[in-house]
């Protein structure tokens, strides 16, 4: 399988580590019901198809990705950046078309 | 027909033109007492026992390919009950019990071989958590032996034992009632026994919806039509999420996994035993084929195709040759995969659902080939009395939020870790 | 059988033989043999003996499908088992064995198996076998297993050493036959990067040795010569690599491939420095499937005599290795292809009896070709029987009706030596298979071709039903260009050669089974795993009747082979059965590998030594220089104890813990996991990773601090120092520095976005050692330049960047011992230096080096907790740590804290246990009550961690039990019934030794 790191390019799913489920959001600990919190530490919906999913690049640039990939083909759809460096690629890519 | 030398021989001179089909094919009836989802060694356990243990025999058993087409002939055929926790500790002994007597029970032969499984050891670290889950075993009256590095080398020869490997033999953990059983038999003779007790079982079925009525689960829908039943059983592992989603079930604690199986060309007896290293994910074991048949950790995505990849497939080569080096000129003749029910803690779940009417039984992790007999056996149980047995009182969907889960590795919510 | 060397002809070398054993037998043969070819040439008759019935069987393919011919090579470390001698290249000195008999191949006595037939059924061990006892199965078991396997394994190590290579392409090319060849030509020329693999030590495939006109510019060549000529311009493209020897085994995501290259399996051993085989990790943006087609023998009794022969691989042995198959051939096919092997006869000046052919009509040039040869043609016939032995010697025929079939009673006996049979050919989809939907059914052809691609490859040639030679050239022309189109590449037309070629895979008649009605013999499916079509009928009379529960129940297709010559007529035979078609009846699904592949190749170079990186700490060479003992901890290598001359590992830790407590001591501790956390929310982030307050650490202070997972159980901990307003140096547990890491990178990208940190694992930047003792102060102070040592300056939980005779340091004043402690950390360079420069300074202070039995020691002794209690199962309150998990705030572990299964009262506590008797209490025990009645007696708990107490003078250990803190004062046993162990214990608080933590205060 490989994996389309935005910022490394496509590399071997050995690489990377998997991180679940991302469609999942952490809830306010504050305000939160218990049964809220059993849904997000340990309900997966688990589809059989497209899948949203965490990817970690341990062995690359150690972003964390949000993967689309289908679980019954392992076709992958899309891989986007977590986090604030999201969307990094794509404005240095703009930034350089700038300066051109 | 009951099975026997004497039968055999009987055929044998008739040219075997009068042997009967092992188990019937039936149409689908419109309605049944249970109907069990699933035709896997669970499915097919469950419904046997169901029979004989409660006197149950409307039953029908669905399965949506050939029978035994899931993780029952998949799988690397261990039996073992060699577990730290005490609910695994005293269910997987009572499918123990349960597997020394079945080719009897079942008048068919699942060739279950007691020859030993012993998980290797690598460091006193190692050492002590192993003699802590082999004194739990004992406390329990389960069979458990410590091994040194001098009984290690002589109960499994072949072994690298030298002190300069990379992962040094310390010692290890025996089982000796561990060992194998040929997995399509199993599936072929619960099919067999439940079958002569009457149950239908019913090939080339989808289950495609579940009927429900004021609330409760009444039947399925199925590609062979509608089936009425007072309970419906669902054994699906691998499927779970899918299967039970139709029932309006979301958001189960499991992920579904690809564990890759192995297996090399036919061998006269090479290796007597199962055994485990400690320092890799590794299990091998011979088939009484020849074949070396071995295994390792799952792919650690989720997957529902029944294939992986190379990374674990070269990871698996390379741990039995590290600790078999006389393995390396031997080939792999076939390698597959499965799907595995990877549940939150590790341990699985055998329960009355949340609606009534329905049944579970799922989350085998890819521990589920050993637990057929007794999982069935509690399913059974449950289903017939509507509660659980006290075998698998602990098994429940409820244990995840209450913090009661039973996490033999101790790596909590994260599937891939179990 | 009895072949024998012709005088001339093939692509031999006579003028280099080489001699060789067979069952200790020398035999000669020449270079450019196969095993087979040579055995062959030398009338070698009988090759094995089959799986179940141990029945004689000969030489049947001479390719990867062979069923028959298994050999052991080699001996010694190097034996290797269940070689196909059709694809073992000869070499000088080659040593081969026969297999699965006893005593001798000749005299085989297990063949009695044979007499015993129809009892032994397909699946009969299923029905038996049950008694009279439950154990019973083991005895039988340990006879049906020594009867069982083929060839034999061996307890030595493998001497040879196997390459992993990663390649990349555009165009992977798996078969460098006609197809393959053109494919390379049209993607080459291109400029795409290219690489052809092939199985065979020399490329061509079918045109190996082949005498077909092949045309050329310039005039007409054999297809032998073509190929070489195509091969030399590949050869010298650079942007081609050509890989021999090398099978493309299996198909994986995102076009990967499996492949293996056999470097050095056609010689004796591998030369110096070389390897025996190379795996490939290829990947490729299109791969063409060039993979051809395997002939597909026919049903009939007795059909597995040595002597029956696929009718192409007759045709091979004498055209590609100058060997006759027989001295007096019948040819039984059901096709016009099978007539070219009659040509191949005819000017071998081999005698062909007989053509027999299911048929009422057959091809003009296929009859003309029965002419040529002399061989009486008779169509509407069929084989029946085969007769003979351990060699055949003649063969039954009858009348055969293509809508009634075959009609018995058996018309004739000819008598022959040699028949050579062909079914029709069956395309290999192999890797097609492992990526597309099901296989499409072809009638014309009476075969599977590739189903509907789900991953990019072309199949080109007869692997996709193109079984003509021209024609697969043209479409091995085609798929190349495609595939180098779709990688943005512009090929240019290439001109594909003419053929002049009478004799294709034309109007075949599907025959499955030529048995007699009534008549006696086995007739194989599945020749190497002895399934015979009464299996079959079996399995459908039993039910198991769809394909997988065939092959399930009969094993057919589940040998060496994977029925590459079997899963076709096994299809057949059930769908007969069934009243179905065969494409209804479907096929099973074809699981990598395509061939099959060593486990030696498959783990490359990760293994042994190399299986798991090893990690050696900056002080690492000190260590061992000093004779530590070291062990594995993680991946790490730690100093488990310095013995001295004499000492036991026990002895050697009492003394180093003791010198601990009485003077000072150092230890490595670089193995802890170091992560740098830097950012104006540096501390907030903090703050809510662990479960106590972090927000308050003052600049040049470090806390202790526990992590706990989401659902609320302990997972980590360690100290983290605060350097600066937003610079913090956090340590972890030595086996979750990674994990760690990891979480804290989750946090910063998928939960907390918006807090300004970054972190980075430092963890072998640092070079760590912690120094103990009540004497540490002044060692320390003597090597220090710029820290003030002194108690008021630099309290407990301080740290200090500094100087170390020069050497930029840090250092933290903390205890794990509960001695006067401190941690000092340096760039990994300098820790070796560093190091000594300490030891230096404490020599008059009797510093003593110390390793993980005595940090163990002492840390058992102060109670305080490491990964035996940090099991993943306890929580903060089992490990009385409950005071850490803070009330007012939010982190991470902290809503799920408090649920039902976390507070229950009889969780087991962490509680200490001294022994009573003076006997070592070892870890792994259990923990049951002093009266004895219960038996098996229930646990209560069990010993976490043991050690001997210098300090305390006995053996003390830490453990976890129900209601531990209410059972002090009472006296339990320590269970060890693995060993029959019982110890006598008192049931203490955790704490065993200072338990104000006065020492480390001073």
């Amino acid at each position: 399988m490989l994996i389309p790191c935005p910022h490394c390019g496509p590399r071997d799913v050995s690489e990377f580590t998997y991180g679940g489920d991302a469609t999942k959001e952490r809830p306010d600990p504050g305000s939160t019901s218990a049964a809220e919190w059993c849904d997000y530490v340990f309900a997966r919906e688990n589809p059989r198809g497209p899948h949203l999913e965490y990817w970690h690049h341990t062995q690359g640039c150690r972003l964390w990705l949000k993967v689309r990939r289908n679980t019954a083909t392992h076709t992958i759809e899309s891989a986007e950046v977590v986090g604030p460096w999201a969307g990094a690629e794509e404005r240095r890519r703009d930034k350089g078309q700038d300066v051109a | 027909m009951r099975y026997s030398i004497f039968s055999l021989l009987g055929n044998a001179l008739t040219g075997n033109r009068k042997w009967q089909r092992v188990w019937r094919s039936p149409e689908p009836k419109p309605a049944y007492d249970v109907v069990i989802v699933g035709g896997g060694g669970h499915g097919l356990a469950t419904a046997y026992y169901l029979a004989k243990e409660h006197g149950i025999t409307n039953v029908a058993v669905l399965e949506k390919g050939w029978l035994g087409s899931g993780n029952i002939g998949r799988n690397t055929t261990i039996v073992r009950s060699n577990y730290l926790l005490e609910p695994n500790a005293r269910f997987y002994e009572h499918s123990m019990r349960l597997w020394e007597g079945l080719s009897q029970d079942l008048n068919y032969n699942v060739m279950f071989s007691q020859r030993g499984v012993l998980n290797l050891a690598h460091t006193p670290g190692q050492m002590d958590s192993y003699a802590q889950r082999g004194n739990a075993m004992r406390l329990h009256g389960i069979d458990a032996e410590l091994l040194g590095r001098e009984e290690v080398a002589k109960f499994v020869p072949g072994l690298d034992m030298s002190r300069s490997a990379r992962f040094p033999i310390e010692g290890g953990l025996l089982q000796p009632r561990g060992g194998t059983a040929r997995h399509d038999a199993v599936a072929w003779g619960y099919a067999y026994g439940a079958d002569s007790r009457g149950v239908d079982i019913i090939e080339n079925c989808e289950v495609t919806g579940f009927l429900r009525e004021g609330g409760a689960i009444v039947g399925v829908e199925t590609s062979r039509g509608i089936i009425r039943a007072g309970k419906v059983g669902v054994a699906v592992a691998g499927n779970s999420s899918v299967v039970l989603e139709k029932a309006g079930l979301n958001g189960l604690p499991i992920e579904s996994h690809v564990l890759q199986a192995f297996v090399s060309e036919p061998l006269k007896p090479l290796i007597d035993s199962v055994v485990t290293y400690g320092a890799g994910h590794l299990y091998i074991s011979q088939s009484d084929k020849g074949g070396l048949v071995f295994g390792g950790d799952i792919d650690g995505y989720n997957s529902y195709a029944q294939r992986g990849n190379l990374p674990i497939i070269k990871h698996v080569a390379a741990a039995a040759v590290t600790m078999f080096p006389n393995l390396a000129r031997l080939r792999l003749v076939r390698h597959w995969g499965g799907i595995m029910d990877m549940s939150m803690d590790g341990s699985p779940i055998i329960c009355k659902g949340p609606i009534e009417g329905l049944y579970i039984n799922a989350g085998w992790c890819y521990g589920g080939f050993k637990a057929t007999p007794a999982s069935g056996w509690c399913f059974a149980s449950t289903i017939a009395n509507g509660q659980a047995h006290a075998l698998n009182a602990a098994f429940t969907l409820e244990r995840f939020c209450q913090g009661r889960v039973i996490d033999e590795r101790g790596a909590g919510p994260q599937p891939r870790l179990h | 059988m009895s072949g024998y060397r012709l005088a001339s002809g093939g692509l031999i070398d006579r003028s280099r033989p080489l001699s060789f054993t067979f069952d200790g037998k020398r035999y000669q043969g020449f270079a450019g043999d196969s095993l087979a070819s040579a055995l062959l040439a030398n009338g070698v008759e009988l090759y094995g003996r089959s799986f179940k019935y141990h029945r004689p069987r000969g030489l049947f393919s001479a390719g990867v499908e062979e069923p028959n011919a298994l050999v052991t090579l080699r001996s010694g470390a190097r034996s290797e088992p269940n070689c196909k001698a059709p694809v073992v290249e000869l070499f000088e000195g080659l040593e081969a064995r026969s297999q699965n008999r006893w005593p001798s191949l000749g005299l085989d006595v297990m063949a009695v198996n044979g007499l015993a037939g129809p009892l032994l059924s397909a699946g009969f061990y299923y029905k038996t076998f049950m008694g009279p006892t439950r154990k019973a199965w083991m005895l039988y078991e340990h006879f049906i297993r020594k009867a069982a396997g083929m060839g034999a394994g061996t307890l030595l190590a493998d001497p040879d050493r196997y390459e992993d290579m990663n390649a990349f392409a555009d165009v992977l090319i798996a078969g460098a036959g006609p197809a393959g060849l053109m494919a390379a030509l049209a993607a080459a020329g291109s400029g795409a990067r290219v690489i052809l693999a092939d199985e065979q030590a020399e490329m061509g495939g079918s045109l190996l040795g082949s005498g077909l006109p092949v045309g050329e510019v310039g005039g007409e060549v054999g297809g032998d010569a073509w190929c070489r000529s195509a091969l030399a311009v590949l050869a010298a493209l650079p942007n081609v690599t050509l890989l021999p020897r090398t099978t493309v085994y299996g198909y994986y995501d995102d076009n990967a491939f499996g492949a293996v290259e056999r470097v050095a399996d056609h010689l004796a051993a591998p030369p110096e420095g070389a390897p025996r085989q190379r795996h490939w990790t290829i990947r490729a943006q299109r791969l063409v499937i060039a993979a051809g087609a395997i002939e597909r023998p026919l049903v009939f009794a007795d059909n597995d005599r040595p002597g029956v022969m696929l009718a192409d691989a007759a045709r091979v042995y004498i055209e590609r290795y100058g060997v006759a198959p027989g001295r007096r051939v019948a040819l039984f096919a059901n096709h016009d292809g099978a007539y070219r092997t009659l040509h191949a006869l005819a000017a071998a000046d081999v005698p062909v009896v007989a053509v027999i052919d299911p048929r009422r009509s057959i091809g003009t040039a296929a009859r003309a070709a029965a002419e040529a040869a002399g061989a009486e043609l008779l169509t509407g016939h069929v084989v029946t029987r085969a007769l003979g032995g351990r060699r055949l010697t003649g063969i039954e025929l009858a009348a055969y009706d293509p809508d009634a079939g075959v009609k018995g009673p058996a018309a004739r006996t000819l008598a022959v030596d040699c028949l050579a049979v062909s079914g029709g050919w069956t395309p290999t989809i192999h890797l097609a298979s492992q990526a597309s939907g099901p296989a499409r059914w072809d009638d014309t052809l009476a075969a599977f071709l590739p189903g509907e691609p789900a991953q990019p490859w072309i199949a080109a040639g007869a692997c996709n039903g193109e079984m003509a030679t021209a024609a697969c050239l043209a479409a091995g022309a085609r798929a190349g260009a495609e595939a180098a189109r779709a990688c943005g590449f512009s090929p240019s037309p290439v001109s594909i050669p003419a053929v002049t070629e009478q004799l294709v895979c034309d109007g075949i008649l599907p025959l499955w089974d030529a048995r007699l009605p009534k008549g006696g013999g086995k007739a194989f499916v599945d020749l190497q795993h002895d399934v015979t079509a009464s299996d079959v009928s079996l399995a459908h009379r039993e039910g198991f009747r769809s394909v997988e529960h065939l092959k399930r129940y009969t094993t057919l297709g589940m040998a060496t082979d994977q029925g590459k010559t079997s899963n076709m007529a096994g299809l057949a035979l059930m769908a007969h059965e069934r009243g179905l078609t065969i494409p209804e009846v479907g096929t099973t699904r074809f699981r990598p590998p395509y061939t099959p592949v060593s486990l030696g190749a498959l783990a490359g170079q990760a293994r042994g030594a190399h299986f798991r990186p090893l990690r050696r700490t900056p002080l690492h060479d000190w260590h061992v220089a000093e004779g530590a003992d070291m062990m594995e901890v993680g991946l790490w290598q730690r100093p488990r104890v310095y013995r001295r001359e004499g000492e036991s590992v026990e002895q050697a830790y009492i003394r180093e813990a003791r010198q601990v407590r009485e003077s000072v001591g150092i230890v490595d501790v670089s193995t802890l996991g170091k992560i740098d956390v830097q950012g104006p929310d540096a501390a907030e982030f903090l703050n809510r990773v662990y479960s106590n307050g972090f927000l308050k650490l003052p600049e040049g202070k470090a806390r202790y601090g526990l992590m706990l997972r989401e659902d609320g159980f302990l997972w980590d901990d360690g100290t983290t120092w605060r350097l600066g307003e937003h610079r913090f140096l956090m340590t972890t547990t030595t086996a979750n520095a990674a994990p760690v890491l990891a979480q804290l990178e989750f946090l910063l990208a998928a939960v907390w976005p918006e807090l300004k940190v970054a972190v980075t694992s430092v963890t072998e930047q640092w070079a760590a050692m912690a120094v103990s003792g009540p004497r540490t102060r002044d060692v320390l102070a003597a090597v220090l330049d710029d820290i003030d040592m002194t108690n008021a300056a630099f309290p407990f939980m301080g740290v200090r960047a500094g100087h170390l005779d020069g050497i930029p340091v840090i250092v933290a004043r903390l205890s794990f011992s509960g001695e006067l402690a401190y941690e000092v950390y340096c760039g990994a360079h300098s820790g070796e230096a560093v190091w000594r420069k300490i030891l230096a300074a404490g020599r008059d202070h009797d510093i003593v080096a110390y390793g993980l039995e005595a940090l163990g020691t002492l840390r058992i002794e102060k109670g305080h907790v490491a990964g035996p209690e940090l099991d993943g199962r306890t929580t903060a309150e089992d490990l009385g740590l409950a005071a850490m998990t803070s009330r007012k705030k939010d982190y991470i572990g902290s809503a799920m804290l408090d649920r039902e299964g976390l507070t229950e009262p009889k969780r087991l506590k962490l509680v200490g246990f001294v022994s009573r008797d003076g006997q070592p209490v070892r870890s792994g025990s259990h923990l049951v009550s002093a009266d004895d009645s219960e038996s098996p007696p229930r646990s209560l708990g069990h010993v976490t961690s043991s050690t001997y107490s210098p300090a305390l003078e006995k053996y003390i250990a830490l453990g976890l039990l129900e209601d531990g803190r209410e059972r002090i004062g009472q006296e339990l046993i320590a269970s060890y019934p693995l060993k029959g162990h019982r110890v006598e214990v008192e049931v203490v608080s955790s704490h065993f030794f200072d338990p104000e933590g006065s020492r480390m205060h001073v």
